[in-house]
């Protein structure tokens, strides 16, 4: 019991880090109907400048929040340079994912030619190996801290969403974009802000990640693959659905790395989305698909 | 003029005196490739390999419209099987059509979910799919030969040519017949039924087309040209490690089919040229090669929708009609 304990906790912290990278996804899904392909890549960009300040030795108080604001005003250029446009064009579902594609694409390679391909250490505040006795199970630090950042991204996201008249122009806007322009709302603004919002709290999740993992240019590919498995297990819909897919698929990939071996750890997370997705198309808490002709 | 005004008119092979002109230097290149020096029969070799494999994933992505990351998967069960059946003494090309058939099972299985799943959700359940291949592969030493990796029997060429030159011969004959087979598919019954169901779905199954039968179709079809692209990109290389099959591999074939040409059989393989031919151009600057790719994507979606192939159409009607516009 004391073991399954243990690794429940380990898999609710690391789910914790799913469910953020997950509500960015969810969060651009709902508000513009693109699958952001970058948004491990753009995660990626915020860590790295984080770690350039840290490096010269800035503090982390002014470091990380940076961070955030460099992922979210990379999402926001994206989306006013590129993506408006040619969702105006009246580019493809497919077109879209690819445009995204192509960001990725170009992130990575300027990453690369920027930080190089050899893994760094991340100077982090919290320790790794310190850890907390809460009784038969130990927490460390780094896993404790990553589930505090993730019930704050979760808890601003909720406030922001539900309880601000930019929260009600978002789902305005995402319930019905040409009824919420006919009403008056900046629709454009109102969509970047999602795109910025969403790619912070990427950027926050990655920040978390990177002491727990070597930085290189491709540390956030994994968890990005993760996150959206989650977001897809929750419904791609639904922004209660992405925490409870990551946390969900954090906890079981523990569990199974646990009893079932380390090497199936990865592709359960797949075959758990595959079953769940055979059974209900539209994940755990997502709306049914209705299409008109 | 692009005008088709019957039935015979489209199933014509080249329509217009510029097309025959285009065909005769393409093919004249192709000839002429291997006595330009040995790097060139490499970067032709490749681009034929690669240019299978884009041919079919065109036709899944671009004319069935079902998104798919599973190529990776593909080209891996494609490349093992074919290293097992020419390391027990099947001759190449009947091995080579093992591990086309061989994908073209597993494209059947993975089909089944996208029956109920689409757009995003099916793209999770394929990238699922390529990933768990790659565990398979990665912790059964028995199918891919442990830590050392899989070595193959080298193929034996034939006419007295070289290993290299042999192989691009059998490789450019092989695009050609898949080419050939691809431009008839598009214009049949088939390829009007992918296309209807990339469309609308509801719309093509009250036209009486069968969306099990014809989305099943265009994943066996589509996995059996990628199958094909690793039985020979293993015959090339001689040696498989499972790290070859990455999601980078997926990426390189979405750029290579958004350049070339969404649903394009001259599209696939002017983009399949294109993948293979940047990263030689830029050398030992690999880090410019996905940022040269992104930009192109970018450049190709907004201002040029119809990518290549798209361009080449444009200035073949430009020519073709010259002094008027």
């Amino acid at each position: 019991m004391d073991r399954f304990l243990q690794y429940a906790i380990t898999g609710l912290s690391a789910g914790s880090l799913y469910a953020l990278v997950a509500l960015g996804l969810v969060l651009i899904y709902k508000s513009t109907r693109v699958l952001n392909f970058a948004h491990g890549d753009v995660a990626t960009v915020g860590t790295f400048a984080a770690f350039a300040l840290l490096s010269r030795g800035q503090s982390f108080l002014f470091a990380f929040p940076l961070a955030l604001l460099v992922g979210a005003v990379a999402a926001v250029l994206f989306y006013f340079g590129v993506l408006a446009p040619a969702q105006r064009k009246g580019a493809t579902l497919l077109g879209q994912v690819i445009l995204t594609i192509g960001l990725a694409l170009i992130l990575q390679g300027f990453v690369v030619y920027v930080f190089g391909t050899e893994p760094d250490r991340m100077p982090f505040p919290l320790s790794d190996s310190q850890a907390h006795q809460f009784g038969p199970i130990y927490v460390s630090e780094l896993s404790l801290g990553t589930l505090a950042a993730g019930l704050v991204g979760c808890l601003v996201l909720y406030l922001v969403v539900q309880k601000t008249r930019l929260g009600l122009a978002m789902r305005a806007v995402s319930e019905n974009l040409m009824a919420a322009q006919t009403l008056g709302i900046p629709t454009r603004r109102v969509l970047a802000f999602a795109w910025g919002s969403a790619s912070a709290l990427g950027v926050l999740a990655g920040l978390f990640l990177a002491p727990a993992l070597l930085l290189d240019p491709f540390f956030m590919l994994d968890p990005f693959l993760k996150g959206f498995a989650a977001a897809v297990l929750g419904g791609l819909g639904s922004l209660p659905g992405a925490v409870v897919g990551g946390l969900l698929l954090g906890t079981a990939e523990s569990l199974a790395g646990a009893y079932l071996g380390i090497e199936f750890k990865k592709t359960l997370a797949f075959l758990v989305i595959l079953l769940v997705l055979l059974v209900r198309p539209e994940g755990l808490l997502g709306r049914e698909f209705k299409e008109r002709v | 003029m692009d005008l088709v005004e019957s039935w015979r008119d489209e199933l014509r092979f080249a329509r217009g005196r510029i097309v025959r002109v285009l065909l005769g230097v393409a093919v004249a290149l192709a000839v002429a490739l291997p006595f330009s020096g040995p790097a060139w029969i490499v970067r032709g070799t490749m681009i034929a390999i690669t240019a299978i494999g884009v041919l079919g994933q065109n036709l899944l992505i671009g004319c069935a419209g079902q998104i798919s990351f599973g190529q990776a998967g593909f080209l891996a069960i494609g490349a093992y099987a074919f290293a097992h059946l020419a390391g027990a003494g099947v001759p190449s090309l009947l091995a080579i059509a093992g591990g086309g058939l061989a994908a073209a099972a597993a494209g059947v299985v993975v089909g089944v979910p996208s029956l109920r799943l689409k757009g995003p959700y099916l793209a999770i359940a394929t990238l699922g799919f390529g990933i768990a291949v790659y565990q398979v592969l990665a912790n059964v030493p028995w199918l891919s030969g442990g830590r050392t990796g899989l070595s193959l029997p080298a193929p034996q060429p034939y006419f007295g040519l070289s290993r290299a030159a042999w192989l691009y011969c059998v490789d450019l004959a092989l695009l050609l017949v898949f080419a050939g087979a691809t431009a008839n598919l598009v214009s049949s019954y088939v390829g009007r039924a992918l296309m209807a169901v990339r469309d609308s779905e509801i719309a093509a199954e009250a036209m009486g087309i069968s969306l099990m039968r014809t989305k099943l179709l265009a994943f066996a079809i589509s996995s059996f040209y990628t199958g094909v692209h690793g039985a020979l990109f293993a015959q090339f290389l001689g040696h498989l490690e499972p790290e070859l099959f990455n999601l980078g591999e997926v990426l390189t074939q979405f750029v290579a089919i958004t350049v070339g040409g969404l649903a394009s059989v001259e599209g696939s393989i002017l983009g399949a040229a294109f993948v293979v031919l940047v990263p030689a151009l830029f050398g030992s600057a690999r880090w410019a090669v996905p940022v040269f790719f992104g930009a192109a994507i970018l450049a190709v979606l907004i201002f040029e929708p119809g990518g290549l192939a798209g361009r080449l159409r444009k200035a073949r009607l430009y020519v073709e009609r010259w002094p008027f516009k």
